[in-house]
């Protein structure tokens, strides 16, 4: 792959976290690193893994393909092969590659004495799988309750996991992950917008500046919050979502057994109109 | 005093850990799976919720059997239409039961007159003798629903002389007036229907009426056909009924449920099927042995459109997927499962 004339000044030697030099090679226009080849390794044999449950199972359809947890009866430990112990295997390298994949998104930001602002944010959706498939099962006392891996079996979970608390709408924290999740989806499309609108000007316009984008979302809604802080606005926003996602699922169970809609019996009992 | 940035940070932390102490509950749980592994189809339990439920639905001391007389109790009694056949020692013995299960407070002057046992002058006796005939149908007539376990007067009184779960047809009157919106039957937080906003009297249209439960629609577009009507509205009146069954029998929706497709019955529990007797059983009970008790009851037993009080899941269940956990008092009260009519 070709390499813009400018790029190679950019490839640096140091920065690795373990490995010192051994790694610190690029293959194309990736960077490895000892969390390059630790990525691959589980993404590999999780995806043969995954295979294997596959030719083990009843279909070859990839919607309806699905690796299941284990029973409950197995609670904390480890299940047979066919019985969930696959999931449990594919847990454990899909977690070592997400890991190593934020890692050596570490390694390249020191390579280029960057903040670690972009791990920092993956770091969270790492947490919000970790926090589905480790933290819960063990608060709640086995690894069946993950969610199994298939295209329509991890949807077929949600519901039911959903109306095993009557309306998960009433859950606080899903309240709160969904505003983040929408409020994200505009400042987002705000963003791209003025973005664009600004920098691609009609035939013969000049593109327009930072001052025309403040301007006009002044005159619209009566403040602009900058060019700088529209990016920290967007990745509180993204990870308050995801954050607040963990929340509402870890809380789902360990934290209140019952439906949703009773947890607010504590609103409708204060003394001011109870 | 200006509360500096730490303060502040200090004092919301601590109140936020107060409110999250006091609103959620904890673990350890108690989990019973019962779909295929990986579905989801989970009931859980917090165990100190558990224990109380346990220890508040615990079947009652069976009074010790007795020798038969030989004699009938309408050879002694009077005025006897529905047990006249027992024997007389053991329809002394039920009598002491059903005294213990209904009135244990009041006692046998809750429905006698002590000065003649006999009279139908009490209200509450010409009640009683209706409800056993509604026990022993119950207990012959509906095995799709209580199976062999049956019900006995405890299932539903617990000992109190009204059971403790009743339910009225909902009158639906504003709470406000001028500009303030005109009732709808529902957005009130209403216990029955688990705290949801969803509409509170689904008894009415589900367990006196016959209204169709299942408004999954069959065709992709809406339907015209006002009777057979299946829209969102519809589907809130069913929503409402489904989280008091929940609600009734402590359990969540996929103890009969694949929410995958709640409709259709190859992916449902066999529990799905006890429900659908069950919802029937109960609409038969009100519209048969319920409702007509109207008349003979006094004001003060009455809703507020005059109806008699009515039994919903709760009613016998109250928080428990089998009522008494399962106990089956049938065994020891042998006469509640014979049929029970009253002679003219």
């Amino acid at each position: 792959m070709a390499m813009l004339s400018f790029e190679k000044k950019y490839r640096v030697r140091g920065g690795t976290l373990v490995g010192g030099d051994l790694f610190d090679f690029w293959v194309g226009p990736f960077y490895v690193g000892l969390f390059g080849v630790t990525a691959a390794f589980f993404t590999l044999l999780g995806v043969a893994l995954i295979v294997l449950g596959a030719s083990r199972g009843p279909t070859w359809n990839l919607w309806q393909i699905s690796i299941a947890p284990p029973d409950l009866s197995y609670g904390l430990a480890f299940a047979p092969l066919n019985e969930g112990g696959l999931w449990q295997f594919i847990t454990i390298c899909a977690i070592g590659a997400f890991v190593s994949w934020a890692l050596r998104q570490v390694e390249i930001a020191r390579k280029l004495g960057m903040g670690l602002h972009v791990p920092f944010a993956f770091s969270f959706a790492i947490l919000a799988y970790v926090t589905l498939v480790v933290f819960r099962p063990i608060l709640m006392g086995a690894w069946g309750f993950g969610f199994p891996y298939g295209i329509m079996s991890h949807l077929d979970w949600v519901s039911n996991v959903g109306y095993q608390f009557l309306h998960f709408h009433y859950n606080p924290a899903h309240m709160i992950a969904i505003s983040f999740f929408f409020t994200n989806a505009l400042a987002l499309a705000m963003h791209g917008g003025i973005i664009l609108s600004a920098t691609n000007p009609g035939k013969g316009e000049q593109i327009k500046t930072a001052e025309h984008e403040d301007t006009f979302f002044r005159d619209a809604v009566g403040y602009s919050i900058g060019a700088l802080g529209i990016h920290r606005l967007g990745l509180f926003l993204a990870i308050s979502a995801a954050f607040w996602s963990a929340v509402c699922i870890v809380i789902s169970g360990p934290f209140w057994a019952r439906g949703w809609p009773e947890w607010w019996g504590w609103w409708l009992n204060l003394p001011v109109w109870r | 005093m200006r509360l500096g940035f730490s303060a502040v940070v200090g004092l919301t932390a601590i109140v936020g850990a107060v409110f999250v102490a006091t609103t959620f509950t904890t673990p350890p749980l108690d989990s019973v799976q019962r779909g295929y592994r990986g579905t989801g189809q989970i009931q859980s339990y917090q165990d100190r919720a558990y224990t109380r439920l346990t220890a508040a639905n615990q079947a009652p001391e069976v009074i010790p059997a007795v020798d038969p007389e030989g004699q009938k109790a309408s050879v002694g009694y009077t005025n006897l239409k529905v047990l006249g056949d027992l024997d007389k020692a053991e329809f002394d013995r039920l009598m002491m039961a059903i005294t213990n299960w209904v009135s244990p407070d009041a006692g046998c002057n809750y429905c006698h007159n002590p000065e003649n046992m006999a009279s139908d002058e009490l209200y509450t006796k010409v009640v009683a003798r209706r409800m056993l005939e509604m026990v022993s149908t119950i207990n012959t007539k509906y095995k799709a629903h209580v199976a062999n376990t049956g019900v006995t007067c405890y299932t539903c009184h617990r000992g109190q002389p009204v059971p403790g779960y009743i339910w009225y047809t909902d009158p639906n009157l504003s709470h406000a007036s001028g500009y303030a919106q005109a009732p709808t039957g529902q957005n009130k937080a209403a216990a029955v229907v688990g705290y949801t906003s969803l509409p509170y009297d689904v008894f009415t249209p589900f367990l006196k009426e016959a209204n169709d439960l299942r408004i999954i629609s069959q065709t992709a577009l809406p339907q015209r056909d006002a009777g057979a009507r299946k829209s969102i509205m519809q589907a809130e009146w069913t929503y409402g009924a489904m989280a008091h069954i929940s609600d009734g029998l402590g359990v969540n929706c996929t103890y009969c449920h694949n929410t995958r497709s709640f409709t259709e019955w190859s992916q449902s529990s066999p529990q799905r099927a006890v429900a659908w007797y069950a919802i029937r059983h109960v609409r038969e009970l009100n519209n048969t042995y319920l409702d007509p008790l109207a008349p003979i009851l006094p004001a003060n037993r009455l809703g507020a459109l005059g109806d008699a009080p009515k039994i919903n899941c709760t009613t016998c269940h109250q928080g428990v997927f089998k009522p008494l956990l399962g106990v089956s008092q049938l065994k020891d009260y042998p006469e509640l499962a014979t049929t029970l009519t009253a002679k003219k």
